[in-house]
């Protein structure tokens, strides 16, 4: 087990390498860098913006460029400056990844809690009334893209004030003892994870209900049920545990996907996370900000994959790695 | 083992998948819709009462109009009508119905000249109302532009970003997924690692990293083709990989050691022989996809960096619902264009379910379900 995890941790260096290659490819093919905008500005002289420009190395040829951010990346952690906002990147994306990791865990535990006992509902009472609207709905609900369900619910929370519209604190924090952040927090969390766990519910509850299905026609069950033990016990007691086993494998793959989704409501409800950050860094043309940004929600979906296999191989004893 | 006799006559593979695709229900209302919108869009300058950029500096944020046909005399008229307003409320935009005047409904009124279909000139239009009365069935936006109209254009760029983003992107995708399950060796790694960069970096973050590319202030039809391109080059590589697995197991049939015994390039093989095999598969996979297409147009455009205004989509239309006074104010301006991209993904996810359930393999041809 040991060497599968290393062996996957040196396959993912070569693949980080290129994720940053092709991003510090399209960010040099992109017309113009943060300085020209800088330039425009006439209270800011040509001497300034010259200075500026050797300092951050922009005055190189490209793949010198390339070559120092990587050097500084491998030798001393350093993703380099924020042009934007006058910090190093790497505190930036601390700070971002942080708050986008928080939403993704929100949204995650918003999915299980709700695929898992509607799934198990839609599967014990297959064919009922309850499983069909079930059905309908989640594929209803599959056409309902984030940028939609997030505009909504802002709209809902707007028009009756019941929940905070954006941003990740109040603006009394800091006056707020633990218990009043905590609820602060929920409060401006709730929106933005329910629209990122929204999205993967309808698939999940699908799975939990063929799962479920499948278990149960298994022999085991019938057994279970023959020595007369009540149906409650054989769903809850036998039946689910087996049916769960992959899903929580899909944990981790959809932890990739938490992040590439959490984009959208970071932008609709101003939660200052990994995507906010990348879509301002893009606009001002902060170089080293979107590097490493993009490599670092790369990592993520890296992580979240390998994490997905090892769950696999922890759930379920038949799959050994060598 | 009698001769023929008795057996039923051959059928058509197109009669065989119709039977078929005719019994799922929701995949017939998915088509239906289909044919529908993209007939709307496709007719739009002649279904819309204005043109996408007709401004009207007097009805900003117009509400939308009911059509009435009983009128404050409780007289009932066959044509319906709306009821002009005036602007009450300058500062909350609010527009108050006068119940003492209407303005009938007409068919076929002249307007702005267009050309049908791109090559026609005509200057009538579906509906609307005498001049200088106006209509607004779905209310206006911030610049008094009718949102009926925009609706309309807008499709028309945001139904075909889907079509042909799902062109491009397909021919890619089959093609180097063949050439890379065919192959093997140095061309498939090289393949398939670049399908893996593709997919390790999430999939928003490309989309707007790519976006940075072209500047931000192009003509509408170059940052058109600019989305098209991004979302294809993305696009590729899920299907690529798929394919290289269906196109590993054909590989080894015996037709294709038949056709490389008859000496064919091998190419040709890969294009005429094996990747037709995987093409029902590949079409319940398009029609999936298409909506994810046209969800990355609505994506760029409602970070406002897709289609520029003053043309329409239906993602830039949504841009401005972004400011929490117009949502809370104007709210028709997120559903309507909020309706129409969920009912365009819901038919797409209908139709591509009745495709799927027609084009399985697993089914018994002639009807019956294996």
């Amino acid at each position: 087990m040991r060497t599968y995890i290393l062996r996957r941790l040196l396959q993912a260096i070569p693949l980080l390498l290129g994720v940053s290659a092709v991003t510090f490819l399209v960010l040099k093919l992109a017309p113009g860098d943060f300085l020209n905008t800088m330039a425009e500005n006439p209270g800011i002289s040509a001497e300034t913006i010259d200075s500026l420009r050797h300092r951050f190395g922009l005055d190189r040829p490209w793949w010198v460029q390339y070559g120092l951010y990587l050097r500084n990346v491998f030798l001393h952690f350093d993703f380099g400056e924020s042009f934007s906002r006058h910090q190093p990147v790497f505190t930036v994306l601390r700070e971002g990844l942080g708050n986008t990791l928080l939403l993704a865990g929100a949204a995650a535990l918003v999915t299980w809690c709700l695929a898992i006992p509607l799934g198990v509902l839609a599967a014990v009472r297959q064919f009922s009334w309850v499983d069909k609207t079930l059905s309908v709905l989640s594929f209803m609900w599959l056409s309902i893209p984030e940028v939609l369900s997030g505009l909504l619910l802002l709209f809902l929370a707007a028009r009756t004030g019941w929940l905070p519209v954006g941003g990740m604190h109040s603006l009394e924090w800091d006056q707020l003892d633990l218990a009043g952040k905590a609820v602060d927090l929920l409060r401006h969390i709730a929106l933005p994870a329910l629209v990122v766990g929204l999205i993967p519910l309808a698939g999940r509850m699908r799975q939990m209900r063929a799962n479920l299905l499948d278990v149960l026609r298994l022999d085991y069950v019938t057994t279970a049920r023959a020595k007369g033990l009540d149906e409650r016990h054989v769903v809850f007691k036998h039946a689910l545990r087996n049916a769960i086993n992959p899903l929580i494998t899909l944990f981790g793959f959809t932890l990739g996907s938490l992040v590439s989704g959490s984009f959208i409501a970071e932008v609709i409800f101003a939660w200052p996370g990994l995507g906010r950050i990348t879509l301002d860094a893009l606009l001002a043309k902060d170089q080293y900000l979107v590097m490493g940004s993009v490599l670092m929600a790369a990592t993520v979906l890296v992580a979240g994959n390998l994490i997905a296999d090892l769950l696999l191989a922890i759930a379920d004893p038949r799959i050994a790695y060598e | 083992m009698s001769e023929r006799t008795g057996a039923a006559p051959p059928r058509s593979p197109w009669l065989l998948f119709w039977r078929q695709f005719r019994k799922s229900q929701l995949g017939v209302v998915g088509g239906a819709l289909l044919a529908l919108l993209y007939g709307l869009a496709a007719l739009a300058p002649f279904i819309a009462p204005y043109s996408q950029e007709e401004m009207d500096r007097a009805r900003f944020f117009h509400p939308p109009q009911g059509l009435h046909w009983i009128d404050g005399a409780h007289r009932f008229h066959l044509v319906p009508f709306v009821r002009p307003t005036t602007l009450v409320d300058a500062s909350n935009l609010a527009y108050r119905e006068d119940p003492a005047r209407l303005l009938p409904l007409r068919l076929f009124v002249r307007g702005a000249r267009y050309r049908l279909l791109g090559l026609l000139p005509a200057d009538r239009h579906l509906y609307g109302v005498d001049p200088p009365g106006r209509i607004y069935l779905l209310g206006a936006d911030g610049f008094g532009r009718d949102v009926v109209s925009r609706l309309l254009y807008g499709a028309q760029i945001s139904l075909t970003v889907g079509l042909v983003g799902i062109a491009i992107s397909f021919t890619i995708g089959l093609l180097l997924g063949g050439v890379s399950g065919y192959f093997g060796g140095w061309v498939d790694v090289l393949i398939m690692r670049s399908t893996e960069l593709l997919l390790t970096i999430p999939g928003l973050y490309l989309i707007v990293a790519l976006r940075t590319m072209f500047p931000t202030n192009l003509p509408s039809q170059q940052v058109y083709l600019g989305i098209v391109a991004i979302l294809s080059l993305i696009g590729w590589a899920g299907l690529a990989r798929i394919i290289r697995g269906i196109v590993l197991s054909i590989r080894s049939l015996e037709y294709v050691a038949a056709a490389e015994a008859l000496g064919m390039g091998r190419l040709r093989i890969v294009t005429r022989h094996i990747l037709p095999n995987t093409m029902s598969f590949v079409i319940v996979a398009a029609t999936i996809a298409v909506p994810g297409f046209i969800l990355g147009e609505v994506f760029l455009s409602f970070l406002g960096v897709g289609v520029q205004e003053p043309s329409a989509s239906w993602g830039n239309m949504l841009n401005q619902a972004r400011s929490l006074r117009v949502l809370t104010s104007f709210p028709w301006l997120l559903f309507a264009p909020g309706l129409a991209i969920f009912v365009t993904v819901m038919a797409f996810n209908f139709f591509g379910d009745g495709l799927r359930d027609a084009l399985d393999p697993r089914k018994v041809m002639g009807g019956r379900s294996a």
